[in-house]
């Protein structure tokens, strides 16, 4: 770990005009993302800037629809009776993740720029393109039993978030708030905020230098309230999806009205599926339709030697979250 | 001579020792006064090593660029093969094995050229005057080594086969045979072939490997070392570096598990020892956790393919077992699966073939019941394929095949409680309940199957000395360099000792993990309980003998002028047998003769038996494992019931039932045994369904080399567990019957698992971990 200069920021205009006057400085709120990179020497920020005093709280219904504060952490907004009721799968997503310790540290922003655990990402002593670009994607040929299969490219198949929670926000339109150093702030949608690796891995999302996210909104819908997070795994806690399945479902008369489908640990960026959700629409909401739904969601996917199982099993994780979802 | 022979003949009344007695250093643990290795930190001008590894894992290092390094803050020292101080021998000669004995494993020692083996060896030590500031100074320093191709393992096309045969090492056998099995098997009636695979695993202990050493004179050194055997470990330190034994001191009080991967030496304790000499400081180094995956050896990746011959009946008339494993670039070292497979089932003909590849890897080590773990996966697997397809029942195919004696070595059994450990099983399981056909159950989306395995493990305690000093006002220390792993030796010899003695517990106070106090063998291979209970027995015995001597001869004394073999000790007091009423209490007789204490020196018996070591007298400790000495062939039996629910679309496995009943001879303190059957269990479960550290095949590197992405079983993962003892008295294994229970519970846990998911779905997995994407491809083959 490189040495590092902290200071603690309590309000946005001065921790993002810290990045202004450091540009290689990092924030730091929960953590857990960021001190085990540093300790592996994969980041070296010559100085933290500590965002844990910013304002950006509170888990509150809005004409929006839900909006979670950044700095709300990840057990207090899976928690969250509101969000059980009216948004199962995210807090589905998020007590699924990581352990209670964890959980209790990890920031929803963190969470959303957490780093993927492709192995080849996370030690130093191997080339990756997405951590050195141009030194090469060994992943391509070797342990990619975890990597991705949608969204890919030649240059990497890391999923670039691991994580859960992302994968619900993209599927139930969820939409960012950022805001940059001059105080301005913008809407960007989930599904607009990753960026898929093409020759460029390296660069993950869409976030300027210095700019930090403060909330996510998620609107209010009858599939928000249907929802559910699947998520499949090689032991019962405490690891990182092989496939997950964020759906939401609006079931009237055996009809589906409206569906939201997102696949996680599958795709080079959290997966929402428009394709799948075509499939589902007014279908009735039967194991054909879902399964029909499943095989369009993986239409393309790009499977490699280790991780060609994933294809079946992302498809089978939908359709059981389907199932489970329409209770059927 | 006689008077020994009578005490022997005389058990100790047993007390304490079969009650489920509280770790007495549990205290000490939750409250954090335990000590463990890395925690003496009071040692004055103590400094911090980092240990800088190589990237790739074949080449030479070309330049070395400490100049950015030597500046950082508190640097003292930068050691590389250029001048780091040479030990005075190594492995590499075979009279540096002599000089550093058992302890030695891999037998290369790094940094003493520039020549790059393995990812993860070390090329560079930093040493600093904080943690910090060494692993700042690590990062800034440049060692450059060139690659070349690396060999993978044994399935990388680049790998060359051998057959180790011929050479001394016991650990790779070459070819064993027994019959004419080749043509037994093409004759036989029914027939399994079967090829199985298991992942490389890693020990992974909570504390990972520490080591502080400390320079006490030019010629007299103090370690504190996370290992498994502090004589070991002494007599090893002592063979690098040229130093008579009693020069070097080995100081564990305390570990936090080993599993086999801190009983050997390995380099960072000696690099540890040489950097400390170079610095002039005591130095402390602690293996990071990505480091304890190249450090300390692993569970080398295997195939093994297995043929059962048999008749319609099920009778085993053919037994042919190939193993194909990778290996390091110096040691022939694989774990001996054969082993259990030619004794555990009557069998006339046998045989069996190690071959090895050797690879860009570290030298692979005893993992938890080496041999018998994966080589259990491999037959309990087979032998289920053969009761499904001859339509017997699991148990009974094996009842069918009971062996009577050993048939490795045509001895009989010391004993054997294996049928007993069959029925207590089902009992307890409700086998009887089983559906004999597989598929057929099913609880909404699951798939529902049983499985059972044997399970075996011999018993291998061996030579070690122990000291009892019994104080007149009735408290007691005894002493043995032995180690607790975490698995409750403090406790268990406390309670041996405390009833050899007529004592309470709580006026016993065991000492251990000091090689200053009597030398003892490692504890690992399931013989640190019986191997040290054995030695404070028989120290207890020389204690009560010189007493008895004191007692005929003090005119005051009841027992004045009888003779030595006519006197018993019966808690604590010395007493006439045939006339009980006629003696007095040890006390008493201190007291008289102005005596505060009386020490008892005992040697344990060598492993081929209590009896057989009466008569033939002690051996070497360094032939702890050897079965062959003694008439008995000396093993602890289990059996593992097993249920599984496994989805058939989402390819995930949980164990929802299990139940293990072992008979391990005497149970020392059911609790603590408990516990240990539970973390066998566990562990074989995590190397069944999760566990496995993944080689890149290309560069030879581990890509999962940490515990978010090395799956080891959560709480989540695993069910409430049954284990039951049975009863079993050994009169042979040793003075108190011990078999020892380390191991065994992890033996054939992977095959019960595979059974029951084989009844559950009809499909039958041969390629641990049994992970999701090997269930699903299982699942779209016809059955």
């Amino acid at each position: 770990m490189n040495n590092f200069s902290y200071t603690q920021a309590t309000a946005a205009k001065e921790a993002t005009g810290r990045l202004k006057d450091q540009p290689q400085a990092a924030y730091i709120a929960g953590g857990t993302t960021l001190l085990d990179m540093m300790k592996a020497n994969l980041t070296e920020p010559p100085q933290l800037v500590d965002i844990n005093l910013l304002p950006f709280k509170g888990i509150e219904q809005t004409k929006d629809g839900l909006r979670i504060g950044a700095m709300e952490r990840m057990n207090a907004v899976g928690e969250n009776p509101l969000v059980k009721s009216q948004y199962p799968a995210v807090s589905e997503s998020l007590l699924l993740a990581a352990s209670p310790q964890l959980r209790n540290m990890a920031s929803i922003g963190g969470n959303i720029l957490q780093r993927t655990r492709c192995g080849y990402f996370r030690d130093e002593a191997f080339p990756c393109n997405k951590r050195v670009p141009g030194s090469g994607c060994p992943a391509l040929t070797g342990d990619n039993h975890n990597l991705a299969v949608l969204g890919v490219s030649d240059t990497c198949i890391a999923n670039a978030y691991p994580g859960d929670l992302s994968v619900v926000l993209a599927a139930l339109d969820a939409v960012l708030t950022l805001e940059n150093a001059k105080g301005k702030q913008r809407q960007v949608p989930v599904t607009e905020f990753y960026l898929l690796p093409g020759k460029t891995p390296e660069k993950e999302n869409v976030l300027e230098p210095g700019e930090l996210i403060v909330a996510v909104t998620i609107p209010a819908a009858a599939h928000a309230q249907r929802s559910t997070y699947l998520k499949v795994r090689e032991r019962s806690s405490y690891a990182y999806a092989l496939a997950s399945a964020a759906v939401g479902l609006d079931v009237q008369g055996g009809t589906i009205r409206s569906a939201r489908v997102a696949l996680g640990g599958v795709g080079a960026q959290p997966w929402r599926s428009r394709e799948a959700e075509k499939a589902l629409v007014g279908q009735p909401a039967t194991e054909a339709t879902f399964k029909a739904a499943a095989a369009a969601a993986l239409q393309g996917a790009q499977p490699r030697k280790e991780n060609a199982y994933k294809v079946e099993l992302a498809q089978n994780t939908l359709v059981r979250a389907l199932q489970q979802v329409a209770g059927v | 001579m006689d008077t020994e022979t009578a005490f022997f003949e005389t058990p100790p009344q047993l007390v304490a020792v079969g009650q489920p007695l509280s770790r007495v250093d549990g205290r000490a643990k939750v409250t954090g006064a335990a000590k463990y290795s890395a925690e003496y930190n009071h040692l004055p001008g103590l400094v911090h090593a980092v240990v800088k590894t190589s990237d790739v894992a074949k080449g030479r290092v070309t330049s070395i660029d400490a100049s950015a390094a030597q500046r950082e803050p508190g640097v003292l020292a930068i050691l590389t093969h250029q001048n780091l101080p040479k030990p005075a021998k190594t492995a590499e000669t075979k009279e540096g094995q002599e000089a550093i004995g058992m302890a030695v494993q891999m037998t290369f020692m790094p940094l003493q050229s520039d020549q790059v083996f393995y990812a993860g060896q070390p090329v560079a030590i930093v040493v600093a005057d904080t943690l910090e500031h060494a692993q700042h100074a690590a990062a800034k320093l440049r060692v450059t080594v060139t690659p070349e191709a690396p060999v993978a393992s044994y399935q990388d096309p680049k790998a060359k086969l051998f057959n180790p045969g011929g050479k001394p090492d016991a650990d790779a056998e070459g070819t064993k045979r027994r019959g004419k099995a080749a043509a037994a098997f093409a004759a036989a009636p029914a027939q399994v072939t079967a090829t199985y695979t298991h992942a490389t695993n890693h020990h992974n202990p909570m504390e990972p490997s520490a080591t502080i050493a400390h320079w006490e004179a030019a010629d007299r050194l103090t370690v504190y070392d996370a290992t498994q055997g502090v004589s070991w470990q002494q007599r090893a330190l002592s063979g690098y570096l040229g130093l008579p034994q009693d020069q070097v001191r080995v100081i564990t009080k305390y570990l936090g598990g080993g599993f086999g991967c801190k009983g050997p030496i390995w380099p960072h304790s000696v690099l540890t020892v040489l950097t400390a000499k170079a610095v002039g400081r005591p130095v402390k180094l602690v293996l990071t956790r990505p480091q304890m995956f190249t450090s300390v050896g692993h569970r080398e990746d295997q195939e093994q393919t297995l043929r059962l011959g048999a008749t319609k009946e099920g009778k085993l008339l053919a037994l042919l077992h190939e193993k194909t494993s990778t290996t390091s670039q110096w040691d022939d070292y694989a774990e001996s699966n054969s082993k259990m497979m030619g004794m555990l089932y009557q069998c006339p003909a046998f045989e069996a073939t190690t071959k090895l590849a050797r690879a860009n890897v570290m030298t692979p080590t005893w993992m938890r019941a080496p041999g018998e773990a994966p080589g259990s996966f491999a037959l309990e697997s087979s032998m289920d394929d053969l009761a499904y397809q001859l339509g017997i029942d699991p148990v009974q195919i094996r009842l069918r095949n009971y062996a009577d004696k050993d048939p490795s070595t045509g001895k009989p059994w010391s004993s054997k409680s294996l049928k007993e450990c069959y029925e207590r099983g089902a009992e307890l399981f409700g086998w009887s309940k089983r559906n004999p056909k597989n598929g057929l159950t099913r609880d909404g989306k699951y798939l529902v199957g049983w499985g059972m395995a044997t399970a075996t493990y011999p018993v291998n305690n061996s030579q070690g000395n122990a000291r009892v000093r019994l104080y007149a006002d009735g408290h007691a220390v005894v002493q043995v360099a032995a180690t607790d792993l975490g698995t409750g030796t403090y406790t268990v010899i406390t309670q041996v000792a405390a009833d050899c003695l007529g004592l309470a517990p709580d006026k016993v106070r065991f000492e251990l993990g000091d090689s200053v106090l009597p030398t003892t063998n490692i504890s690992g291979g399931s013989m640190g309980a019986g191997t040290f209970a054995s030695s404070v027995y028989t120290a207890a015995q020389d204690l009560w003998q010189k007493l008895t001597k004191m007692a005929v001869m003090d005119a005051k004394s009841p027992l004045f002028r009888a003779k030595p073999a006519d006197v018993a000790v019966v808690k604590g007091r010395l007493q006439l047998k045939a006339n009980p009423s006629k003696g007095e209490e040890f006390a008493a007789l201190m007291k008289r003769g102005n005596m505060t204490d009386v020490e008892g020196f005992g040697q344990g018996k060598y492993g081929a038996g209590y009896e057989t070591g009466l008569a033939t007298g002690p051996a070497k400790s360094d032939d702890a494992g050897k079965e062959d000495g003694g008439g008995h062939a000396m093993h602890a039996f289990g059996a593992h019931f097993c249920e599984v629910r496994v989805d058939p679309e989402l390819g995930t496995i949980r164990v929802t039932k299990w139940v293990s009943v072992v008979a391990g001879g005497r149970i020392l303190n059911p609790k603590t045994a408990r516990s240990q059957v539970i973390g066998g269990a566990t562990m074989g479960i995590g190397a069944a369904l999760m566990e496995q550290t993944v080689r890149d095949p290309n560069l030879a590197r581990y890509t999962n080399a940490n515990l978010a992405d090395y799956h080891v079983p959560v709480n989540a993962d695993i069910p409430d567990l049954t284990v039951e003892f049975i009863d079993e008295h050994d009169p042979y294994v040793n003075a108190l019957g011990v078999k020892g229970i380390g191991e065994i519970a992890i033996v054939g846990t992977a095959a019960a698992v595979g059974n029951a998911i084989f009844h559950a779905t009809g499909r039958r997995l041969r390629d641990l971990p049994m992970t999701p994407n090997k269930v699903l491809a299982a699942m779209s083959q016809p059955v």
